[in-house]
């Protein structure tokens, strides 16, 4: 107690005990003592002069944060649909029986944790698995066998790590069996920079002329919802306030997104470069970088690139000798929120707060982080930024279609032979990237993770733009013998374990279709429930708060649009069970049944 | 003062003042919204999402949306009287509520709205949660078996009582309202007299003892729909319609 008392008040000094940074804090806390103790949320509280609760709250928000004590180490198998296609369930079964412990449980001796984590953003090399911050890919039964073992003599996750992955991975600061799987670079994103060429020629104009640049580019938002860059900029540079936040949106949570992991390994420096740029066009000395837990193997590597662009005067006062230009950047920790990537709900985060959107009016633009404006951009549009001030407007709006201008990093996961990260000009046909990536004869590919939609087969024609077939980069991909209901349910299980509760729709109406869909699935269901599920949806659409809750029915709507027949096939004739499919009178009468100490007596015989 | 605008709601012409909300402009002028988070003495929130209306084509909250001026909004269709019943059955299933046994029946604005609403019987399956109540404190009850999360008692302790007695734990369907404690409400500094109390628009936080002081029959919504005071304003100002 004395030496937990001891350390928070080192912890929350060290953030100058400052409730903003009730992240952090909380991040440090729990990683010191595997929880956040009920002593802990007092301490905090008296040290941030803040309220148990409120604390409390923050804690009990975040998948990595905890009030009740978590083992030393915690394996977080990844369960999104992809790595479920390749054997998660397996894997998950031997992590069980060698640990003895079911998903959700602590070891006895307190030593290890198994849960399950949401896409961890290796949708590429499936099965994989965190332990601690460590990645573990490509999961075999036998390597979670392996696994276990290694963590029981060791007690360090760092040795399971014997291959080290493809470039930066290999860095010693970052020291991943994570690859990259690059299989096409494209000349916006993923090609060369050297540092600060492209932040010369910006402070080289008026900030004016950098935001009219991006407006000739017409340069739209990479992160899905495609909103034009420049005039977001705008609206920041012009909006009230003396102080102005640029933040980078490096929460990438959409399963089946592993695009950003790519960047921010191999082009940190374009990203910084981006977010730099924009500090000058709008005006900001604060630049955030928020980066969702699950990449904390990155943090020390960014922290060293920042550390070099200090040096190299790209960042700090007076950058390139410009009198009056002060830009800096901070790395934001999440901690296990897919809501985060919400560019309000992440703003919120970084405050210190529940990852709960915000209400808008007003927007980030207006009144984000702290109050001051602030624009949210996606890491790869900061990286088209750079690219488009060194090369120039015109150069970047000649690539891709008229609506989309430039390339895309697509993440491409599932049924194929090559998956990877592909940079290709917006307008190109799915057909055509199908097979680029070597995917044969799909069933359906899933594009922009659970909140896009499922594309069937008829519509491998259509082109990957904002103004058809929009993305924020994920396209899975399912092949012939795949089920398309069963994957439809694994993201409506998503987006129940991430809803963030705050509205009404969203979080009642996921739960509410996730259970119907189980019906459907177990043979339960009738005809009409489409329907239920369709109204069901529409009201999810129309009344949710942010785009989580008004996309989060996309998965059912679309399949049963597209997919119909592969649900009538689950609604069998049963002329006995006519009336109500979805009534176990069994299930209903069990209770009864061992209060009364006896079978009903329908059952008897 | 600054000057008044004026906005379409259902057809009928709305002066608003700059910095209201759309719901508040619409009280002003005699039209009712359905709600259950707003209130006009805390700040807008935002989580029922059964005042949603249509604004100039695009759904909005009212609550949270401010008015501005040749605003056209719908408020009275089909379609979002459609959805708005939906939302307050998910709030009916997503709970425990019991209505002929609630002290609070009567006095109670989710009940209310389903009477307004003409709502029988959910279309949602009941969920059952395990809830829990807690009686600790010696003058207020709190039964999360009736909670509908609308953070009512969350805002008024923190901005109308100055204190933090209440706020949300946990997220998606495990969110429920905790107290600032080790999880008695007797260890807070909760007064029996609170607006925290009182502002609870169903019965999760009662005081206790004074539950059928007034008997039922003869309580607040009893006697006229929920809406009716705010209605009745454009009645008065205009008799002929």
């Amino acid at each position: 107690m004395i030496e937990l008392a001891r350390d928070i008040r080192d912890i929350c000094r060290s953030h100058g005990n400052d409730r903003t940074r009730l992240m952090d804090i909380a991040r440090a806390v729990q990683a010191k003592y595997g929880c956040v103790s009920s002593q802990a949320l007092d301490l905090i509280a008296q040290a941030v002069k803040s309220s148990r609760v409120e604390i409390e709250s923050l804690v009990s928000f975040y998948a990595f944060l905890s009030v009740q004590p978590k083992g030393k180490i915690v394996i977080r198998l990844c369960n999104d649909v992809i790595d479920e296609m390749f054997g998660a369930e397996k894997v998950a079964r031997v992590f069980s029986e060698e640990l003895r412990i079911r998903f959700g449980e602590t070891t006895p001796d307190g030593k290890i944790s198994l849960e399950y984590a949401p896409c961890i953003g290796m949708s590429d090399q499936a099965p994989a698995v965190l332990i601690n911050d460590t990645v573990v890919t490509y999961l075999s039964t036998d390597r979670a066998r392996d696994i276990v073992r290694v963590l029981r003599e060791t007690g360090d996750p760092r040795r399971l790590i014997r291959r080290l992955g493809d470039g930066n991975n290999a860095h010693p600061l970052v020291r991943s069996m994570v690859h990259n799987n690059i299989r096409r670079e494209g000349p916006v994103v993923l090609a060369p920079l050297t540092a600060g060429a492209a932040l010369r020629k910006a402070t080289a104009m008026s900030p004016v002329e950098v935001i009219n640049d991006i407006k000739t580019s017409r340069l739209r938002g990479r992160g899905g919802a495609g909103f034009p860059t420049g005039m977001k900029w705008e609206f920041t540079r012009g909006a009230d306030g003396d102080k102005k936040c640029v933040m980078c949106n490096a929460d990438e949570g959409e399963p089946g997104t592993f695009k950003d992991r790519v960047i921010l390994t191999e082009h940190p420096d374009l990203v910084f470069e981006g977010m730099t740029i924009a500090g000058y066009a709008i005006g900001a000395e604060l630049g955030i970088m928020y980066l969702r837990a699950e990449y904390a193997y990155l943090r020390a590597f960014l922290d060293s690139v920042l550390q070099a662009r200090r040096a190299q005067g790209l960042l700090g006062r007076d950058i390139l000798g410009k009198a009056g230009f002060n830009f800096d950047i901070r790395i934001q920790m999440g901690a296990g929120a897919y809501v985060c990537g919400e560019e309000t709900a992440m703003i919120s985060s970084a405050e210190g707060l529940r990852g709960d959107p915000k209400n808008r009016p007003p927007f980030p633009a207006q009144r984000g982080y702290l109050g001051m404006p602030t624009t949210v951009n996606n890491v790869e549009t900061f990286c088209c930024v750079a690219r488009i001030l060194d090369n120039g407007p015109g150069w970047f709006a000649a690539m891709g279609s008229r609506g989309s201008t430039g390339t895309k990093l697509l993440s491409v996961s599932g049924d194929c032979s090559s998956p990877g990260v592909y940079e290709v000009p917006f307008g190109i046909k799915l057909s055509d990237l199908l097979q680029m990536v070597g995917a044969e004869d799909p069933r359906a590919v899933q594009m922009g993770g659970p909140s896009g939609r499922m594309v069937p087969p008829a519509d491998f024609n259509r082109t990957i733009c904002y103004d058809d077939l929009a993305t924020g980069g994920s396209v899975m991909v399912f092949g012939a013998n795949r089920n398309i209901v069963k994957a439809a349910l694994k993201f409506l299980d998503f987006f129940v374990e991430e809803s963030c509760g705050y509205c009404t729709p969203c979080r009642v109406g996921c739960v509410l279709m996730q259970k119907k869909l189980e019906e459907i699935i177990e043979g339960r269901g009738q005809i009409g429930d489409l329907e239920y599920l369709q109204e069901l949806g529409s009201n999810m659409k129309l009344t949710s708060r942010c785009g989580l809750g008004q996309t989060a029915a996309n998965p059912v709507l679309t399949t049963i649009q597209a997919f119909r027949p592969a649900y009538e096939a689950l609604f069998q004739a049963r002329p006995h069970e006519a009336f109500l499919a979805s009534f176990d009178l069994r299930a209903a009468l069990e209770d009864s049944e061992g209060l009364a100490g006896r079978s009903s007596e329908i059952f008897a015989a | 003062m600054s000057e008044t605008f004026v906005l379409t709601i259902d057809g009928i012409k709305i002066e608003a003042k700059p910095g209201q909300t759309i719901l508040q402009a619409a009280d002003g002028g005699g039209v009712y919204i359905p709600r259950l988070c707003a209130h006009k003495d805390l700040l807008p929130f935002g989580a029922c999402r059964v005042c949603t209306v249509m604004v100039n084509g695009r759904p909005q909250a009212a609550c949270t949306t401010p008015a501005a001026r040749n605003m056209v909004v719908d408020n009275e269709t089909p379609d979002l009287r459609r959805h708005r019943a939906s939302l307050i059955e998910m709030l009916f299933i997503e709970g425990n509520h019991f209505c002929m046994f609630c002290e609070k029946s009567g006095n109670c604005e989710l009940q209310a709205l389903a009477y307004r609403f003409g709502i029988m019987v959910p279309r949602y399956p009941y969920q059952f949660p395990q809830r829990d109540v807690d009686a600790t404190h010696p003058e207020v009850l709190v039964d999360r078996n009736r909670c509908i999360l609308c953070a009512r008692c969350v805002r008024a302790s923190r901005d109308l009582d100055g204190k933090h007695v209440f706020d949300f734990v946990g997220r998606g369907a495990g969110k429920r309202i905790w107290v600032n404690a080790e999880g008695r409400l007797a260890d807070t500094n909760l007064g029996g007299a609170d607006r925290a109390v009182e502002i609870c628009p169903v019965g999760a936080i009662l005081r206790k003892r004074v539950g059928y002081r007034l008997p039922i029959g003869q309580r607040l919504y009893d006697i006229q729909p929920i809406g009716s005071d705010i209605e009745a304003k454009r009645q008065a100002a205009a008799p002929g319609r």
